[in-house]
Order: structure tokens, then C-alpha cells, then sequence
């Protein structure tokens, strides 16, 4: 699998996976897309770069643990949820903050937040469970 | 009396050591031992607030407070101040005001002082809320708590095997009590449909006019006796000595195994003075008091000799609330008094000696008067109280409660008897753990033996003075404590008068003059009664303690022989049960409910969409036919991705993107493990297995074919999807309906899932650290680290 040509052009895969799972992840409210599949796209890019460049690399990269990277998808999640408490509101109740920003509608809610836990829970979980198979020399 | 409603104040006084808790290791960080002063105040004030209570009460009044805490369920964060609640809170928030002190001393530089104080205030929080609550409900989840905090703190030592399987015990056997405790109170809610305290107790017939009388005291007494280790639970208590000294002497001896006597208590107007109730309490009370005595004489332990009488107290006050007669009642309330006061002293005493010579074993210490003269007194204060000696409130006590048990009706022979047996057997602990250590030559202790420092010395002796000025002022003891104490128990207002000195040569004094004989008789024979007991004791050579271990290893090893049973660690036998039954799941419905579903027109389909279907079949196909696993895997893809793109193509490009991904990633993780299993390559089934293998597969493949089919033959209904098509936009600011159900209108749902595949992703990893056995090729590989797994958690 380690071929010079494979070895060269993972990162830059990896990177624009990343980048596109992003994309995905933003506009799922409107378009085809969202947490999941975002997850999954950005869980392949890292399966691919440590099939590419070993998994130590690939924690390197990422830096935390991706279990504790699904864990705080979760827990994001979940405080999404938590926000509606503040208004009186039941548990999820969705909030909205829209504003203008020069002159461009941004809107930022609390569906979008938990849906970026939902990324988070998928990338980490599958990653983990990706790079722990691709680790052969553990133990 | 109808109760006053009172500020929340008194609710934020039952919080207020939680919040303690909060902040107790912070501020042992900032000033290490001495935190004890600053968080000793937060009991001390709680002290202050319920002496306001002393007043009000000792004239009959009774006091409610409540906030809704989950009012659809009935269930209140509230509480009930009477006499009986206000003698305990005073007695759980000022003793538990020394005990801070003290733990402030005994654990100096211990690295995890400040969780000490943590567990010690949610412990004392959850006591509050117990003995002050009202509602069923909340009064039951602090009752738990109590067992869950005990569990902490006898657990605290968490490196020591024996203390994990006393806390473990304790646990096991308080909680379980609990829970009888929770059937009792649902039965009483949906009996009488009342679930505040206060309510039942305006009418003391409720209870026992539904009918329900039996089984509901047969389960208060399972949490009481459990919780107040009653024989034969009582073996959870001197297994609990393994927790550090002052929770020996707070939860064990001075509150939370007074929670049982609470209990009963509380509920005597309810469930008290019937033939069983003063059939079956004097009858454990009494056989726990004999039992708990002799054991305790057999003891070497300063900490186990106090347990064991502990538990004997424990006994005796149940025997003597079992009698329901009201001299006997008061006899209890004011032993509930004086017990708490010399036991919490003397636990506390025996730690400080632990503490300052290094050993509480009784027969390695001597002549500790002169290095610890503050000790000595105040032990010396303490253990004449509990040998029932004047003038000490432990005297009034042994003279009230032999008054009551002589005059009792019942069988008040015998149970005066059990009494004075018992007395005088705990007076010769009492005199073992008092003079035994300071009396005598000087025997070398593991440790140079000192004073010990003001923290450790407060506790025992303001608790040793107590119990002196208690009984020196005892008409006021009366009047203010004990009196509106017993008009909780006996539901009507009371007023007592006591006095320090007998007013007549009577029974009673007799009695107390015969004990105390007897106690000195046995004290000088101690070594030779003990000796006789650890013989009767090694002859018989099974007690309860033995016993539990047996039920829990008898359950361990019944729910291992049901897992085994269960779980063959075999993937092909999950795999062939779990698709048997699917079949079974889809077929037998539409087999019962008769007849196929009609066979679909054929659309017609246009040409690349035929191509697509030829793609899956010609995958399909590749499966069967492939020669090594690997290859199928990758076949098994292309079928995917087929039907990924007919999704595409029939306008669900979520559907569709989610297949794509969902194919690649398992592809791509089946073939990693592929190969980190050592499997053979290719698959080694007899014909007539894969025959098998086959003939499930189909049918489930065709009873899903035959239930979709009957579906889609349904009319549809589209309330829903109408629902989401319209409101996915205006509500919910999203265009992407599938989006906005996952995030949005069931976010609920989604939040769910994603807690499963956090769950799932971990339960993976763990499986994959499972170390294999290196260079063994088996035919299924997962049943071998299913088994190494198995094998490593024995």
C-alpha cells in the first residue's frame, strides 16, 4: 500500500477530505449533507492518510485521542440541547441567531451545534475504531 | 396539629453541605488541614439554625417547607421539623461539626483530605435531607444516598482489598434494604394516596386500616433492620471499621445507622403498637443486642469492640420502640441521645489513640495515662456514661428504659432481662476501651505516644461534657429534647420531666445496681470470657459474614453459568441465531395474518437503470463465487454501491451519499480486520453447512422482500411527511428535510444514536486491544478473542 505515488498525494487527499467533510458538514441544513455524512467522509480521510503514512502520523495530527473527540461530540451535543433551559424552553427546543454580516445572512443555531457534535462523535468513533485496526504492531 | 408552613431556609440548610462538599478540596488545597475550621462552620451554622427549632418545638408545634421538584410525579423536595427530625439534625449537624474538626486532625497530609471532607459533607447533606424529609420520595433518594456516601468513605482507603469488599458489602446489603424500603413507600403511596409524611401522619390509622398492613411492614422493616444492622444484617457494621475513624464514628455509631431506628420511629403512630409490631421488633432487637454484646467481648479491636456495641445499641433501641409502651419509648429516645454522644467520643478517642501510638489492638496498649491525660478524661467521661453510671445521661437512660421495660405489659420480663444482660456486658467494653489503653505499665506502642493535637482532642471531649451537662440539666433535657422527640413517636404531645437522681429505691435502681455488679464481675473475667467465646465461636465456624460471601459468589457463579449458557463466544452461532430469528420476525407475520402480497406491476425501466440492477446481481454473484474472503468483501461493495445509486437516482441523495460512504468506510474496516484476524484466506465450510447458511439467508432476504412489498401495497400516509414539508422551512430555517429531522424535529432520537456509536466506537476498541494468541490460525478467529478476552477477565 506504501507506494511512493500513494505516500505523495495522501496528505493533500487527506487535507481536501477534510476540507470537503467541512463543506458537507455546513450546508446539510439546506442541501444533501450534514453530521453524519460529513463524519464519514472526514473518518475515510483519516482511515486513508494512515493507511498512507502510519498512524503515528495520524495521531500526531490530530493530536487528541479520537475517543475523547467523539466523547465531546457528544457532550456538544448534548449542551446544545441544554441552551433552551435558559429561555424556559424544553430540552432541544432549537434557538436561532440570525445576523447580517456585512451584508451576508450568517445563521447560527443550536441544530447546527449539535450537528457538528454528530460530526465529531462519527469522525471520532469510526476513525478510532479505523486506526486501531490499521495499528498491527500494538501491545 | 396541622404543621406551619416555614421560609425555605430550613430547605437550604439540608443543601447547604452539599455545596460544602463543592468546595471543600479546594479550599484543603489552599489551607490543607486547617480547612477543617473554615468548613467546620457550614455544620455549625446548620447547628444554629435548628436550635432556633428547640423552642417552638418542646410546645407541640410541628413545622413544613417544600419546593416541587417533579411535581407530575408528586414528587416534593420537602421537609417535616419535629421533635423527632430536629433531635436529629441537631445531633448530625453538631456532631457533625466535631467530626469535620477531627477529620481535620486524623487525616493531616493525607493527599486526599480534601475528597474526605467532599464524601463527608455529601454525606452529612444526604442525612439531613433524610431524617427532615417528608415527601416518600425524597426521603427514599436520601436514604439511598446515605448508603451510596457510606460506600465512598468506607471505600476511601480504595487501595485495600478489605476495605473495597466492606464498602462493597455495606452497600450491597444497606441498598438492597433501600429498595425494600422504595416497595414500602409505593405500596403506601398507592394505598392511601398521600405521599407526604406530614399527611400520613395526621391520621395514624391509614396504614393499617388498608389492608396492605403486612407486606408494607414486613419491607419498612427490610430497609430499617438492614440500614440499622439489625441481626442478621448486623454483619455489614464491624466490616465498615475498615473506613478511617471519624467515619467509623459518625456514619457508624453516631447517624447513619441510626436511620433504621429513625425509621421506625417515624413510623410508629403508623405501623406501631400491633401484635406484630411488639412481637417481631423485641424479638431481632433483643437476639441483635445478646448477639452484638458477645461478640463485641470477643473483640481485641478498640474499633471492632466499639462496633460490635454498636450494634448492640442498635438492638436495643429497636427492642425497646418494638414494645410501643410509652415509658419504654421514652427510655429509647434518651439512650438514642446518650448513645450518640459517648459512642461518637469514644470512636473518635479510639482513633486518636490508633492515631498517636500506632496500634488499637487492647492488649498492646498500657499506661497511656501520662502521655495522653486530655484523652484519658474525656474517654474516662464517655465510657461511664455508656456503662449507665451517674451522672451521666447514660445513667438517666438505663433508668428510664428499665423502667419501661419492667412495666411493659408485654413480655417485660424478658426483654428486662436481654436488657440487663446486655448493660452489663457493654459495660465491660466500655471498660476495656476506657481503661484497658491508659491503665497499667507502660507497654511499647509502635509509636511514641503523645497528646494529640487540639483537633483530634475537641471532638471527643465537648462530645464526654455533653453527655455530663445533659444529665446535670436533665429536667431541661427533658422538657426540650426528649419530650417532643416521643411526641413524634407517640403521636400525641407529650411533656417530660426527668431527673439526674432516682426519687425512690424502686425496681429500676435495683436493676441498674445488678448490672453494674454483673459488669464488674465480667470485666475482671474478661480474658477468660473471651477466650470461651472465640472457642463457642470457632466451634460453630459459619456466621452471616461467611454467609454473604456465599450468596454473592453463588450469584456471580449463577449469572456466569446463564452468560455462558447465552454467550458461546461463537460468531457463527450470534450470526446464525441472530438472522434464524429475523426470518422467523418477518415471515411468521405475514404467514399468520394469511396470504402473499400481489405481485407489483414491472415499471419499465429504462436502460442504464437495468444496467445499475445488473451491476448488483453481477455483485451479488461475485460473492458466491469468490475464492478468498477478501475478495468477497469487495464484491459485497459493489452491490452497495448499486443500490446507492439507485437512491440516487429515485431523489434521496442524502440516502444515497450516506450508502456511498457507509460501503467505502465498511469495506475498507472489513478488510483491515480481515487482515488482523489470522483467518485462512478462503472459506473451509462443509457443503452441507454453507447449504444451510444459505437457506437462512435466502429466507430472510425473502420474507424482506415480502414485507416491503406488503408496505408498499399499504395507502400511504403522509400526515407526516406533509408535517415535515411543511414546517421543515418555516419552523426549523432548513431546506434539507432529512437534515432537519435528524438535528431538529428528533434531535432527541439523534442524540441517542450518537450516544450509542460513542459507546459502540469504544466497545470496538476494547475488543481490538485484546491481545490475540500470535501465529494460531483458526477457522473463526473472533471466537478466539471472544475467548482471550474472557480468560483475561478471570
Amino acid at each position: 500500500m506504501r507506494t511512493i505515488i500513494f505516500r505523495t498525494i495522501a496528505p493533500f487527499l487527506t487535507a481536501l477530505m477534510v476540507l470537503f467533510s467541512v463543506f458537507v458538514l455546513l450546508r446539510g441544513h439546506n442541501e444533501p449533507g450534514g453530521g453524519f455524512i460529513g463524519g464519514l467522509i472526514a473518518a475515510s480521510a483519516l482511515a486513508i492518510f494512515g493507511i498512507a503514512c502510519g498512524v503515528a502520523s495520524v495521531r500526531r495530527a490530530i493530536y487528541f485521542h479520537p475517543m475523547s473527540v467523539s466523547a465531546f461530540g457528544l457532550f456538544l451535543g448534548a449542551l446544545a440541547g441544554v441552551l433552551s433551559f435558559f429561555k424556559g424552553q424544553a430540552f432541544m427546543t432549537s434557538q436561532w441567531l440570525i445576523f447580517d454580516f456585512f451584508g451576508v445572512e450568517i445563521a447560527l443555531s443550536t441544530p447546527m451545534v449539535f450537528d457538528i457534535g454528530v460530526y465529531l462523535v462519527v469522525v471520532g468513533a469510526i476513525g478510532s475504531i479505523a486506526l486501531a485496526l490499521e495499528e498491527r504492531e500494538i501491545d | 396539629m396541622t404543621p406551619a408552613v416555614i421560609d425555605d431556609t430550613t430547605l437550604l440548610a439540608v443543601l447547604a453541605p452539599f455545596a460544602a462538599a463543592v468546595v471543600a478540596p479546594a479550599l484543603t488545597r489552599w489551607f490543607k488541614h486547617n480547612a477543617a475550621w473554615p468548613l467546620a462552620l457550614v455544620p455549625a451554622l446548620i447547628f444554629l439554625h435548628f436550635t432556633g427549632f428547640i423552642g417552638p418545638v418542646s410546645e407541640g408545634e410541628t413545622f413544613v417547607a417544600a419546593k416541587a421538584w417533579a411535581p407530575s410525579y408528586g414528587v416534593n423536595f420537602s421537609v417535616y421539623v419535629d421533635g423527632l427530625s430536629t433531635l436529629f439534625a441537631l445531633l448530625i449537624s453538631g456532631i457533625g461539626t466535631l467530626i469535620i474538626l477531627y477529620a481535620g486532625g486524623y487525616l493531616k497530609g493525607h493527599v486526599q483530605q480534601g475528597r474526605f471532607f467532599s464524601f463527608l459533607f455529601l454525606f452529612m447533606g444526604s442525612m439531613l435531607g433524610l431524617v427532615l424529609g417528608n415527601n416518600l420520595i425524597s426521603l427514599f433518594i436520601f436514604w439511598e444516598l446515605t448508603s451510596i456516601t457510606s460506600f465512598l468513605l468506607i471505600g476511601f482507603d480504595n487501595l485495600r482489598a478489605a476495605s473495597r469488599r466492606a464498602a462493597l458489602q455495606a452497600l450491597l446489603v444497606t441498598g438492597g434494604g433501600g429498595l425494600a424500603l422504595l416497595a414500602a413507600f409505593i405500596l403506601i403511596i398507592s394505598a392511601t394516596g398521600e405521599i407526604e409524611m406530614s399527611v400520613l401522619l395526621g391520621s395514624p390509622d391509614i396504614i393499617k386500616d388498608t389492608g396492605l398492613y403486612l407486606p408494607i411492614f414486613i419491607l419498612v422493616l427490610g430497609g430499617a433492620f438492614t440500614k440499622s444492622a439489625q441481626f442478621p444484617f448486623h454483619f455489614w457494621l464491624p466490616n465498615a471499621m475498615e473506613a478511617p475513624t471519624p467515619v467509623s464514628a459518625y456514619l457508624h455509631s453516631a447517624t447513619m445507622v441510626k436511620a433504621g431506628v429513625y425509621l421506625l420511629m417515624r413510623m410508629h403512630p403508623l405501623l406501631g403498637d400491633t401484635v406484630l409490631w411488639t412481637t417481631v421488633l423485641p424479638l431481632f432487637g433483643g437476639v441483635t443486642l445478646l448477639v452484638g454484646t458477645v461478640l463485641a467481648v470477643r473483640q481485641t479491636d478498640l474499633k471492632l469492640m466499639l462496633a460490635y456495641t454498636t450494634v448492640a445499641s442498635l438492638g436495643l433501641l429497636v427492642m425497646l420502640t418494638g414494645t410501643s409502651y410509652e415509658k419504654a419509648l421514652e427510655g429509647a429516645v434518651l439512650y438514642l441521645l446518650a448513645h450518640s454522644l459517648f459512642k461518637g467520643g469514644l470512636f473518635m478517642i479510639a482513633g486518636t489513640i490508633d492515631h498517636e501510638a500506632g496500634t488499637r489492638d487492647v492488649t498492646k496498649l498500657g499506661g497511656l495515662r501520662t502521655a495522653m491525660p486530655i484523652t484519658f478524661a474525656a474517654a474516662c467521661l464517655a465510657a461511664l456514661s455508656m456503662s449507665g453510671l451517674p451522672p451521666f445521661i447514660g445513667f438517666i437512660a438505663k433508668e428510664v428504659l428499665y423502667y419501661g421495660t419492667w412495666g411493659w405489659p408485654g413480655a417485660g420480663l424478658a426483654v428486662t432481662l436481654v436488657a440487663v444482660a446486655g448493660n452489663a456486658l457493654m459495660l465491660v467494653i466500655a471498660a476495656a476501651v476506657a481503661l484497658k489503653p491508659f491503665l497499667g505499665p507502660k507497654v511499647e506502642t509502635p509509636k511514641h505516644a503523645h497528646e494529640g493535637p487540639v483537633l483530634l482532642i475537641a471532638g471527643p471531649v465537648v462530645l464526654s461534657l455533653t453527655g455530663l451537662v445533659l444529665a446535670f440539666m436533665a429536667h431541661t433535657t427533658g422538657l426540650l429534647f426528649v419530650g417532643p422527640a416521643l411526641s413524634s413517636l407517640t403521636g400525641e404531645f407529650k411533656q417530660i420531666d426527668l431527673h439526674l437522681w432516682p426519687t425512690s429505691f424502686n425496681a429500676p435502681l435495683i436493676l441498674s445496681i445488678i448490672t453494674v455488679g454483673l459488669g464488674i464481675v465480667l470485666y475482671t473475667q474478661l480474658d477468660r470470657l473471651r477466650s470461651l467465646i472465640a472457642s463457642v465461636l470457632a466451634a460453630i465456624g459459619w456466621g452471616p459474614d461467611k454467609g454473604f460471601d456465599q450468596v454473592v459468589r453463588g450469584i456471580v457463579g449463577f449469572s456466569g453459568r446463564i452468560t455462558r449458557l447465552v454467550q458461546t463466544g461463537n460468531m457463527q452461532t450470534y450470526m446464525t441465531v441472530i438472522f434464524v430469528f429475523t426470518a422467523i420476525a418477518v415471515l411468521l407475520p405475514g404467514y399468520l395474518t394469511g396470504g402473499l402480497p400481489e405481485m407489483p406491476e414491472m415499471p419499465e425501466y429504462r436502460f442504464y437503470e437495468w444496467g445499475i440492477l445488473f451491476i448488483a446481481v453481477l455483485g451479488l454473484i461475485a460473492v458466491l463465487v469468490a475464492k478468498t474472503r477478501l475478495t468477497a468483501i469487495v464484491s459485497l461493495g459493489i452491490q452497495g454501491f448499486a443500490v446507492a445509486l439507485i437512491f440516487m437516482m429515485f431523489g434521496a441523495p442524502d440516502l444515497s451519499f450516506t450508502q456511498f460512504m457507509v460501503e467505502t468506510l465498511s469495506v475498507v474496516i472489513l478488510a483491515l480486520v480481515m487482515t488482523r484476524l489470522n483467518l485462512m484466506p478462503s472459506d473451509h465450510r462443509s457443503t452441507p453447512a454453507a447449504i444451510l447458511t444459505g437457506i437462512i439467508a435466502c429466507a430472510v432476504g425473502l420474507g424482506l422482500t415480502l414485507t416491503l412489498l406488503a408496505i408498499t401495497q399499504q395507502p400511504f400516509d403522509t400526515r407526516l411527511s406533509d408535517f415535515f414539508a411543511q414546517f421543515s422551512r418555516s419552523i426549523a430555517h432548513g431546506r434539507n428535510i432529512v437534515n432537519v429531522i435528524i438535528v431538529d424535529f428528533r434531535g432527541f432520537d439523534t442524540l441517542g444514536e450518537i450516544a450509542v456509536v460513542v459507546l459502540a466506537g469504544l466497545c470496538v476498541l476494547a475488543l481490538i486491544r485484546v491481545r490475540t494468541k500470535p501465529d494460531k490460525t483458526v477457522e473463526d478467529s473472533t471466537t478466539d478473542a471472544v475467548q482471550t478476552q474472557a480468560s483475561e477477565a478471570r
